[in-house]
C-alpha cells in the first residue's frame, strides 16, 4: 500500500468551503480521476483517507495537509495533476509527495496566517498589536457546542506583526483596491488545546486595543507546519518525507543488510 | 450592457450567515457565459433552499437544455434563508443567481418550478428581493418574464397575479419555444413591448398567460366561465409532453455541489408517466402516457453521469421505477457493472410485491440491508379499492415475508389519511396490517428485533384527478382520526413497540389543499402571508397556519372561505378554476372514474390491457413508449488500466 501526502488550498470564493464540503467534494474528485484507493473494511467501505488540522470555514488557506491510501503504486506528481484538474479552481492541490514517514499530524505545530483588515489603517492595526503583544494574557470569548467557553489567545501567539498592503495578494482583491485603507496582519500561532483561532486573536486585538473591523477581515493560512521556537520559522512539514528514503529502498537495504 | 456580478457585495455577508458555500456557486459541471454574447438570458430558479433546490432534475436539466445553445445564457437561483434575505434587504443586494452572481431582474426570462404549492410565498420573496414588482400587471419592459412551471402548474390560478405566464408538462422542448419567441421579438426592436411579447407566447397555445383570460363568478362564488378577452388566444391551453426519452438524455452534466444537499447522487430518469391509476396521484395523471428509456440508453447515462461527477450512487427515478419492462435487466446489469467500483443503486416508489424484494436484494448485493419501503397508501381493502391502488392484504404480507426473510430488518408503510369515503375503521386498520407484518416478520425471520414504520400522511385533493371533487377531511377530523391509529398501536402489548408511528398534523395539508385547489381569489392570501412574513411554508419550522388563516381574512366579502376551498365536494356541473387548462384527460372520463371511486371499482393499468380513453393519447397526439428492446447491458470494457 502506497500512501500520498497532499497539499492543497481554499482560495477565494471557495474559502466559505466547510470541512465536511471539501471531504466530499474531494472523494467524488477521486473517483472521477480514478484513482485506486484503498479501502478500510467493513459493512459499508471507505476510502482511506487522513485529514489533519483543517481551517475553518470562511478562511482561505495555502497550506492544507491530507493523506490517502492507494492499493497500487501511483507516481504522486501524475496524481496530483489528475486530483487538480478534477477539482473546482479555488480548491488547488499544489503538492504531492510520497509518505516516507509517519507523523504527519503531530508536524503541523503552528500556522502563519495573513489577516487583511479592510478600512482599517495601517497604524491604528500596528498600534493594536503592539497593545496585544504587550500583555500577558488576552482572554476571550469563543461561543462553542457547549455554550460560551473563555481561554487565553496570548500565549499561542509567537509572533505578530502588522504591515501596509504592498501588492494585493490576488486579482479579486485588486477588483475592490478603491484607495481605501487596508491593514495587513501576519501572526504566527502555535496549535494547541484550546486551538487559538484567527478570529480568536482578532476578538483579542478587539478586547484590548477596542479595534474595530467595518468590513469583516479576509484571513489566509499561508503555511503550517514544525515550529522553531528559536527563529520562530514555520518549516515545511512534508520536506523529511522529501529526503527519506524511500520504502522500496529501505526494503532493499534491510533485506541486502 | 453589460451586467455587473453582486459577489463583491455578497461577500461581505456572507461570514454572518449559516452555511455561506450555498451562495457561492462554482458548482463542477456548472457553466458561466458571456453576458453579452447571450441573445436570451434566462434565470431558472427552484423556490425552496439550495440544499433542496440543487438537486432538483427539472431545474438541472432545463438548465443544461438551455445552455447547449450558443445563442442563450441559464443561470440558477435559489431561495436565500431569512439570515441572508435580512442582510440583503440592510445592504441592499438583489436575488442573484449562483453562476455569475447578476441580478435576477437584468435577465429576459425567470422561470421558475413549483413541484408544490407550498413554494408560492417564496415566489414573492425572490421577486421582491430582485427588485421586481410583485404583481405581473405592474411589470414594465426592463423586467424578466416570469414564468411558473412545475406540477403546481397545472393550476397557476392561485398565483396568476404575481407570474406573467405558466407552462404545463415537460419542459425541455417548451422552453426553446419560448426562447426562440423572445430572441424574435428582442431582434425585432421588441415591438409592441412586454403585452406583444406575452401575447406572441400565448399565440403557441403551449404557454397560459393569465392575463388575456377573463374568470367571471356566480353569486354563490363558484366560476361562471373563463374567457380570453381578446383574439388569437387560444380558449384552453395544453400541456407539452416529450417523445422518445432517449433523445433527452439529459441530464448528461449532473452538477456536483460543494455543499451538502438532500439527495447526492447521479439520478436517471428510467421513464416518464404513470398508467397505474391511483385516483389521488397527481403526478401520474398529469404525465401521461409512459414512457420508457431503454435499458441502454439508461447505461450509457449511468456510464456518463459518474464520469462527470464522481457520485457513488446512482438513483433510478420514475413514478413507479420496478414496472419498467426491463427493470431486472437494468437492475442486474447496473450492480454487474459497478461492483468492483461499491456503486450504490437505490430505486425509489416501488410497488408492493415480491418482485421487488428481489430487485431489492439484487441492488443490495453488497451492502447492509436496513430498510425496504412500500406504500399501500390506503389501510383497509375497502379503500384501497376507492383510490385504485391494486394491493390485496395477502399481496403485502407476502411481500414482507420475503423481505423479512431475506435479511432485511425494517420495513417502512406508507399510508394516507382523509381519502375519500374514509372511516375510522378504514384507518384503524392499519394497526391491524402492521401487527400481522410484525407477526409474520417475526415468523420467518425467527428474531424478535425486526421493525415496522408506519408513515401517515394527510390526503389533499388535486387538480386534474379523479378526486379533483372530493371533499377534503378537515385538519380536526383528520387529527382526531391519526390519535385513535396511534392509541390502537401503542396500547399493543404483543408488537406496539415493534411498530413506528409517524404522522404530520391535518393543518399544513389544508393549506396546501388551499393552494392547490384555488382560483385567483387566493392571490391576495398568498400575499398577505409573505407580507406577513410567510416564508419556506414547506418547512416545519417556518410554516404558520395561524399566519395563513390569519390571511385568509382578505377573502372578505368574496362569500368563500378556506373550508369552501378544501372541505367543500364540488359537483359534476362545477367550472373547475383549471378547467381551461389541458392535461389531456378527458373531464368526462374523470368523472366516471371519481364514480367508480365511490363505488369501489378498480380500473386496470392501459399498459397491459385496452385503452380506456382517458383521452391523453389521442388529444396530445402522444402514445405509450414502453420495451421490451431484448437489449441487455453488457460489460464496459475497462479502459486506461
Amino acid at each position: 500500500m502506497q500512501r500520498i501526502r497532499l497539499r492543497y488550498t481554499k482560495r477565494g470564493r471557495l474559502r466559505f468551503t466547510s470541512h465536511r464540503d471539501f471531504q466530499r467534494a474531494f472523494e467524488r474528485a477521486l473517483r472521477r480521476s480514478a484513482v485506486p484507493m484503498a479501502y478500510s473494511a467493513g459493512f459499508t467501505p471507505h476510502p482511506k483517507v487522513s485529514y489533519a488540522n483543517a481551517a475553518p470555514t470562511g478562511t482561505a488557506s495555502e497550506a492544507e495537509y491530507l493523506e490517502i491510501a492507494l492499493a497500487e503504486h501511483r507516481d504522486p506528481e501524475e496524481l496530483r495533476a489528475a486530483l487538480d484538474a478534477s477539482l473546482p479552481d479555488g480548491l488547488d492541490i499544489t503538492e504531492a509527495v510520497e509518505a516516507r514517514t509517519s507523523g504527519l499530524a503531530e508536524r503541523l505545530q503552528a500556522s502563519i496566517w495573513e489577516l487583511r483588515l479592510p478600512g482599517v489603517a495601517a497604524a491604528d492595526a500596528a498600534d493594536a498589536v503592539e497593545v496585544f503583544l504587550g500583555r500577558e494574557s488576552v482572554e476571550v470569548e469563543r461561543r462553542t457546542k457547549n455554550g460560551v467557553r473563555s481561554f487565553d489567545t496570548r500565549a499561542a501567539v509567537a509572533s505578530f506583526t502588522a504591515e501596509s498592503p504592498a501588492t494585493p495578494a490576488t486579482s479579486e482583491q485588486a477588483n475592490r483596491s478603491d484607495g481605501a485603507p487596508c491593514a495587513i496582519l501576519r501572526l504566527v500561532v502555535r496549535h494547541q488545546t484550546p486551538a487559538v483561532r484567527p478570529d480568536d486573536v482578532l476578538s483579542g486585538l478587539r478586547a484590548t486595543a477596542d479595534l474595530a473591523t467595518p468590513v469583516p477581515p479576509e484571513v489566509t493560512r499561508l503555511a503550517q507546519g514544525p515550529f522553531d521556537e528559536e527563529t520562530g520559522s514555520v518549516a515545511d512539514p512534508l520536506a523529511s518525507d522529501r529526503t527519506a528514503p524511500s520504502r522500496a529502498a529501505e526494503a532493499q537495504l534491510s533485506g541486502s543488510a | 450592457m453589460t451586467v455587473e456580478s453582486v459577489f463583491p457585495r455578497l461577500e461581505a455577508l456572507l461570514p454572518h450567515v449559516q452555511k455561506p458555500i450555498q451562495y457561492v456557486g462554482g458548482e463542477l459541471n456548472s457553466t458561466v457565459k458571456e453576458w453579452d454574447a447571450a441573445d436570451v438570458r434566462w434565470a431558472l430558479m427552484y423556490p425552496d433552499a439550495y440544499e433542496v433546490g440543487l438537486p432538483n432534475q427539472g431545474v438541472m436539466i432545463l438548465y443544461e437544455v438551455l445552455n447547449e445553445r450558443e445563442d442563450v445564457l441559464a443561470e440558477r437561483t435559489y431561495s436565500v434563508w431569512p439570515d441572508l434575505e435580512e442582510l440583503m434587504r440592510k445592504h441592499d443586494v438583489p436575488q442573484f443567481t449562483v453562476d455569475a452572481h447578476r441580478p435576477v431582474k437584468a435577465f429576459d426570462v425567470f422561470g421558475v418550478s413549483f413541484s408544490t404549492e407550498l413554494g408560492y410565498t417564496n415566489l414573492l420573496t425572490a421577486l421582491d428581493l430582485a427588485g421586481i414588482p410583485l404583481e405581473a400587471a405592474d411589470r414594465t419592459e426592463d423586467d424578466p418574464v416570469v414564468i411558473a412551471g412545475g406540477h403546481a402548474a397545472f393550476n397557476p390560478e392561485p398565483i396568476a397575479d404575481f407570474v406573467d405566464c405558466a407552462v404545463l408538462g415537460d419542459g425541455e422542448q417548451a422552453v426553446l419555444q419560448i426562447t426562440d419567441v423572445v430572441k424574435a421579438w428582442k431582434a425585432e426592436g421588441r415591438p409592441g413591448g412586454r403585452d406583444e411579447l406575452l401575447f406572441r407566447l400565448a399565440r403557441t397555445g403551449g404557454v397560459y398567460v393569465p392575463r388575456f383570460y377573463d374568470v367571471h363568478y356566480l353569486a354563490d362564488g363558484r366560476i361562471e366561465r373563463v374567457v380570453p378577452n381578446r383574439s388569437g388566444v387560444p380558449w384552453r391551453v395544453t400541456k407539452h409532453t416529450v417523445m422518445d426519452l432517449d433523445e433527452w438524455p439529459y441530464p448528461k452534466q449532473p452538477l456536483v455541489p460543494l455543499a451538502e444537499t438532500v439527495h447526492e447522487r447521479m439520478s436517471v430518469e428510467i421513464f416518464r408517466g404513470c398508467t397505474r391509476g391511483c385516483r389521488f396521484c397527481q403526478a401520474g395523471m398529469i404525465t401521461r402516457p409512459v414512457r420508457e428509456r431503454s435499458i441502454t440508453g439508461i447505461g450509457d447515462m449511468v456510464e456518463k453521469g459518474l464520469k462527470a461527477t464522481g457520485f457513488e450512487e446512482v438513483g433510478l427515478l420514475s413514478l413507479s421505477s420496478a414496472d419498467h419492462t426491463e427493470i431486472g435487466d437494468i437492475a442486474k446489469g447496473l450492480a454487474d457493472r459497478y461492483e468492483e467500483e461499491k456503486i450504490g443503486l437505490s430505486l425509489p416508489s416501488t410497488r408492493v410485491d415480491a418482485f421487488n424484494v428481489d430487485l431489492a436484494n439484487e441492488l443490495t448485493r453488497n451492502g447492509r440491508r436496513s430498510g425496504l419501503t412500500f406504500a399501500p397508501e390506503g389501510g383497509s381493502e375497502r379503500l384501497r379499492k376507492v383510490i385504485n391502488k391494486m394491493v390485496s392484504e395477502e399481496d403485502l404480507i407476502r411481500t414482507v415475508a420475503t423481505a423479512y426473510g431475506n435479511g432485511w430488518r425494517q420495513v417502512k408503510l406508507y399510508f394516507m389519511c382523509g381519502l375519500p369515503t374514509e372511516t375510522d375503521e378504514d384507518v384503524l386498520q392499519i394497526a391491524e396490517m402492521a401487527k400481522k407484518v410484525i407477526a409474520k416478520g417475526r415468523e420467518v425471520s425467527g428474531r424478535n428485533d425486526i421493525r415496522c414504520t408506519v408513515s401517515i400522511g394527510g390526503f389533499v385533493p388535486k387538480p386534474h384527478t379523479p378526486f379533483q371533487w372530493a371533499p377534503q377531511l378537515s385538519s380536526a377530523d383528520t387529527d382526531a382520526r391519526l390519535a385513535k391509529l396511534r392509541d390502537a398501536i401503542r396500547s399493543d402489548k404483543r408488537y406496539g413497540r415493534a411498530i413506528g408511528f409517524r404522522y404530520h398534523d391535518g393543518k399544513p395539508g389544508i393549506v396546501e389543499g388551499l393552494l392547490s385547489r384555488g382560483d385567483r381569489r387566493i392571490g391576495r392570501v398568498i400575499k398577505a402571508v409573505y407580507e406577513d412574513g410567510g416564508r419556506f411554508d414547506g418547512w416545519r419550522e417556518h410554516f404558520s397556519y395561524d399566519r395563513w388563516m390569519r390571511a385568509a381574512g382578505a377573502l372578505a366579502g368574496t362569500g368563500v372561505d378556506v373550508d369552501w376551498y378544501t372541505t367543500r365536494e364540488r359537483g359534476y356541473e362545477e367550472v373547475l378554476p383549471w378547467d381551461h387548462l389541458d392535461s389531456g384527460l378527458d373531464k368526462d372520463w374523470m368523472w366516471e372514474d371519481w364514480q367508480d371511486a365511490l363505488d369501489e371499482v378498480e380500473l386496470d393499468d392501459c399498459r397491459w390491457t385496452p385503452c380506456f380513453d382517458c383521452g391523453v393519447c389521442p388529444s396530445q397526439s402522444t402514445e405509450i413508449q414502453i420495451g421490451p428492446t431484448g437489449k441487455k447491458l453488457l460489460p464496459l470494457t475497462v479502459v486506461n488500466k
